[in-house]
């Protein structure tokens, strides 16, 4: 077996070293009858060829994104990679490296990650940001936790436009955890009245933006009604490349900011694996979860970095930890890193202005049917019957239409409901595909 | 009325001034935590049952809690130690001091341990 | 600078090349990516377009490049050498299996898309599932756990779904009993929970005493335990059947910590011993890649009594019309957005069809044959507190003792094997031995570098025993011991330029 270097003579010159008759003999603790003595019903080893050839045909009954006029978004993107984000991730020191535990030779890792942290700050607007999480889903359902332990209350109010996926994970928390999460029902062209629902017990509101039907709006007086009752503001951002032509949440008021930032350097891969963005306020850097990357100084006096702030995590207050997380999204975040590096300033606005154009060019088209007054690159569209079964019929004549809200919101009444998402890879003839398909 | 000082099993000293406890974490507590990088404080006028968790002192590796001496309310809490959390090593038992307590029961006070009797407890621990 | 060099006017030595951040790199009018310029016409951005400057820098490809491929020459990979973090398990990993996730019938795909055009998507979540029931013996398995940690949250949370379904009489049914060897995520996710955790002591040999477990279980209450097995002492839980039993007997669940499942991988099925739910991390066991910390992922599997009350999605159907079912009525509820780590199940996956039922028990083999080797090969050297309490699994557990009166740490003794060009071991864990090395080779090591690695460490000793400066190393690393104090005192966690 390529992969395991012991052979058959280094194994019984070990076994004599350790004075065992034989490897199983090291299993002697394991308890009667449950050792196996033969090796388990699946298939036996298979060459490199032969795994590849299985998996390409697994692969191969898949509709990849590429193969035609594609408009799928509500959390997950089909954005360009650059191609030497994917070299560069596979260098084996990155790759096959752990978390920076032993921080002399793991300064790689930490500068990006340090970079990373200052990137979601400038993105987001906001003052400190941890070194990602698993996904913006996960990201959301630590910032309403986190607002809880911040304000000493339990009830988070939640608008009806965030994500069904990003709620849910949310209130498998709340179940659990015993607090309370209040959403309101999907408002799709917007207009949900969030400040009247903020009372005394409550400890933050949720927003997304932009919103699941692509709604933007702009929450600085909902941030103050919150502030005013002792609420914070969460803002949830699923699609991070809007941030490169929109107002920063920061700037609006929000104390935390959880956000998904797989459009950036990750392909959509079937929706995992993502990386989760947290961003919130200096004054509640201890009470953040996850990872925190700093900078300090080595014995000689040189610029260097740490995890830091470590107290706050699992494997030191187990119990008592601010969360139970121990994973980043190492190498997602890398991947994000080093697009948006390539990109810079310059690079990411001009590239938002190309999603936000092309956007406009198919609700132009589309005209009255679309249901959101103001959007980045993803609306909402009506149609005239059930939107589920017109984009599987689309899927048959190839064009990938979009998300039917029916899809995300089941038995809400929103069946004739489509979600559209118009990145820099769309062109000209897709559009033209999509809006005539949609006539 | 002369200053007295009480010690707990946890590490903590509280000192008695014009009927008013000090509170803080004891010299040997301070060694062996190492760095003191950052302490959490209670609110002021926070009412706190006696071993109930008062502050939290954190080093870079360990995170332990302070608990209260005594059953009483939080007067003051010392403020410079956001800034300079290394008073808690450099000055454990006088300018690193966490908080100050209104008490609510004197008679607590006799159930801990005077310096002397600390000092012996300490020693046995090493 | 200190040791052996010369100053460089750079700070560069030979290969090793300072590397500012970008931020300190940034040249206006510099380009990575070419977008053109969108022709200006209407916004419907509703008034909220981003007035004034984001403050990211500008480099070109180029420096970009350069830029990562420094930073990454800093670091320490499996790709580098031996990696013996033990409970970690950094094992090769296959290049096969990044080359496969990347495929566009993989990597391209929406989770949203119809489910008519991912058939093959799901098909392989389907095979990932079988492999996982076949190699635990166990029928239930959520594939959504984004990592081991987020799985243990999905075993706890199945566990007091199953006990809230089993009547108000389990309202109180809160404690759960770990062990004080268990990884710190155990008790972190049983707290989460609203569970009380009850500390079980380790026993002297390594392991949980049975008569004082059945004491515990038996003083009522009891929601569950939590176990690793093989355990963080690397020995093998020999009681195992009667812990189960007796957690059983008191109405709780047998949460097993799988981190170590690499140690009995092909070879003992965990629904044999009494196991109700196990998380497997599929970047332990399985080989996808660390990636400097994640994404990790980690499906639960579950026993028949626990399965009903996994989470959703869930894949339902034949092959050609599977389907997610979203809404299940025992589901406890949903752990992250869409269906879960795919990328990861197709490295997970490549790997286990690499090993084969073969393949894989020779994994457990020959990981454990190699903690062995090493422990035999170093316990005259360094104190092995539980050496003689049973074989070692595929970790070998040392303390410090040998090291009194050198004045020399384990945490000295990691920083020198820097120095040596090996990643150090896992130290000062688990707490139950003082100065805990926990060494974990792994089976993708050769005997001659296991041999090398042995050398290394018995120099080591002895240099600790001669009085060598081993306190002050790393000596030749690209950053030396970092002020961990000054980082946390006065945290500095994003760049900011001069006057900022």
């Amino acid at each position: 077996m390529r992969y395991l270097p012991i052979t058959d003579a280094d194994r019984s010159g070990m076994l004599q070293a350790i004075g065992a008759p034989s490897v199983e003999a090291l299993f002697a603790d394991v308890p009667e009858g449950a050792l196996l003595a033969e090796p388990v019903d699946l298939p036996r080893h298979a060459g490199e060829f032969e795994v590849e050839r299985r998996l390409s045909r697994l692969a191969a009954r898949n509709r990849a994104a590429g193969a035609g006029p594609f408009f799928c978004g509500a959390g997950s993107y089909r954005h360009h990679i650059p191609a030497a984000v994917d070299y560069l991730i596979q260098r084996g020191e990155f790759l096959t490296s752990y978390t920076p535990y032993q921080p002399e030779i793991a300064q790689g890792t930490l500068q990006y990650l340090f970079e990373f942290q200052t990137q979601v700050c400038l993105l987001t607007g906001m003052e400190v940001a941890n070194a990602s999480m698993y996904d913006g889903a996960t990201a959301a359902a630590e910032a309403v936790t986190m607002a809880n332990r911040v304000t000493r209350r339990s009830k988070a109010v939640v608008s009806g436009n965030l994500h069904p996926h990003y709620r849910d994970t949310a209130a498998t928390l709340a179940r659990f955890q015993g607090f309370a999460l209040e959403a309101g029902p999907p408002m799709p062209a917007g207009g949900e009245d969030l400040a009247s629902r903020i009372d005394d017990e409550t400890s933050c509101v949720v927003v997304q933006y932009p919103d699941l039907f692509g709604n933007i709006s702009d929450f600085s007086a909902l941030a103050e009604a919150a502030h005013a009752k002792g609420a914070l503001l969460v803002v949830v951002v699923t699609e991070i490349v809007a941030l490169g032509a929109l107002r920063p949440p920061g700037e609006m008021g929000a104390d935390i900011v959880a956000a998904e930032g797989q459009s950036l350097g990750n392909a959509m891969g079937f929706g995992g694996p993502h990386l989760g963005l947290f961003a919130a306020r200096t004054r509640h850097m201890r009470q953040m979860p996850g990872r925190l990357c700093g900078e300090t100084v080595d014995a000689d006096g040189r610029r260097g970095y740490v995890l830091t702030l470590a107290t706050r995590e699992q494997h030191i207050r187990r119990e008592r930890a601010t969360s139970n997380i121990c994973t980043n999204s190492g190498l997602c975040s890398l991947a994000f890193t080093i697009h948006l590096t390539l990109l810079g300033e310059t690079g990411l606005k001009r590239l938002a202005a190309l999603n936000h154009a092309g956007a406009v060019s198919l609700a132009d088209r589309l005209g009255a049917r679309v249901v959101t007054p103001a959007f980045f690159n993803e609306f909402t569209v009506r149609l005239a019957g059930d939107a589920a079964g017109a984009v599987e019929q689309l899927a048959g004549e190839g064009i990938l239409a979009g998300v039917p809200v029916s899809r995300l919101h089941p038995g809400a009444g929103l069946d004739d409901l489509l979600l559209v998402a118009v990145t820099e890879t769309t062109d000209e003839e897709d559009l033209a595909a999509l809006a005539e398909a949609l006539s | 009325m002369a200053v007295r000082t009480y010690y707990t099993r946890e590490h903590e000293w509280v000192r008695i001034e014009e009927g008013v406890a000090i509170c803080g974490i004891t010299d040997y507590a301070q060694t062996q935590l190492g760095d003191v990088v950052y302490v959490e404080l209670p609110e002021v006028g926070a009412e706190i049952a006696r071993d109930g968790e008062a502050a939290v002192v954190e080093s870079t590796k360990a995170a332990s809690d302070v608990y209260a001496p005594v059953t009483g309310t939080i007067l003051a809490v010392n403020d410079r130690l956001e800034e300079s959390p290394d008073l808690v090593n450099e000055s454990a038992e006088d300018q690193g001091w966490f908080f100050r307590m209104q008490i609510d029961d004197e008679g607590e006070l006799d159930e801990l341990m005077d310096e002397e009797g600390y000092q012996a407890f300490v020693e046995e621990l090493d | 600078m200190s040791g052996d060099f010369h100053d460089t006017v750079s700070g560069d030595l030979g290969l090793r090349i300072e590397e500012p951040p970008i931020f300190e790199q940034d040249s206006p009018g510099a380009l990575g990516v070419d977008w053109p310029e969108t022709e200006a016409g209407a916004d419907r951005l509703g008034g909220l377009a981003r007035s004034g400057a984001i403050g990211l820098p500008s480099l070109a490809e180029p420096t970009v490049v350069r830029h990562y491929t420094r930073l990454s020459q800093k670091n320490y990979g499996i790709d580098t050498g031996l990696f013996p973090l033990g409970s970690c398990t950094m094992k090769h990993n296959p290049r096969l299996n990044e080359r496969v996730a990347r495929l566009p019938g993989f990597a391209d795909i929406h989770p949203l898309q119809p489910e008519s055009t991912v058939q093959g998507a799901l098909a392989l979540c389907r095979e990932l599932q079988r492999w996982l029931t076949v190699l635990t013996g166990m029928p239930g398995v959520a594939l959504t756990p984004g990592a081991g940690a987020h799985g243990e949250l999905c075993g706890m949370m199945a566990i007091r779904a199953a006990l809230d379904a089993g009547g108000a009489a389990n309202a109180d049914r809160k404690r759960v009993l770990v062990p004080d060897s268990a990884h710190g995520t155990n008790p972190a996710t049983a707290a989460a929970l609203g569970f009380e955790v009850v500390s079980i002591p380790e026993d002297g040999r390594g392991r949980v005493d049975p008569g004082r477990f059945e004491a515990l279980a038996g003083e009522g209450g009891v929601a569950a335990v939590m176990l690793t097995n093989p355990n963080t002492c690397g020995v093998f839980e020999n009681d195992i059947r009667r812990i189960a039993d007796a957690v059983h007997e008191a109405g709780g669940y047998f949460y097993c910590d799988g981190a170590n499942f690499n140690a009995i991988v092909g070879r003992v099925r965990p629904g044999d011993l009494g196991v109700d739910a196990m998380h497997i991390n599929l970047h332990k066991t399985f080989s996808t890649p660390h990636g400097g910390g994640g994404p990790g992922s980690g499906p639960v599997v579950f026993s028949e009594a626990l399965a009903p009350f996994a989470p959703v999605p869930r894949i339902v159907g034949e092959d050609g019309a599977l389907r997610l079912e979203e809404a299940n009525g025992q589901a406890f509820g949903r752990m992250k957005a869409f269906h879960g780590q795919m990328g990861m199940f197709v490295r997970a996956l490549a790997y286990m069809m690499s090993h084969g039922a073969d393949g894989l028990r020779q994994v457990s083999g020959d990981a454990v044959l190699n903690a062995n080797y090493l422990l035999r090969k170093l316990e005259d050297v360094y104190s092995a507190p539980f050496a003689h309490a049973g074989p070692a699994m595929h970790e070998a557990l040392f303390d410090d003792r040998a090291l009194k009166d050198t004045g020399v740490s384990t945490l000295d003794i990691a920083k020198a094997m820097i120095d040596e060009g090996l990643h150090p071991m896992t130290v000062y864990f688990p707490l139950v031995v003082h100065g805990a090395m926990l060494v974990e080779p792994t089976e993708t090591e050769t005997r001659a570098s296991l041999d090398r690695f042995v050398a290394i460490m018995r120099g080591l000793a002895e240099r600790a025993h001669d009085g060598a400066p081993l306190t002050e190393a790393p000596f030749h690393a690209p950053r030396r011991r970092l002020d961990e104090t000054q980082a946390a005192r006065k945290p500095v966690l994003r760049w900011r330029g001069a006057g900022e």
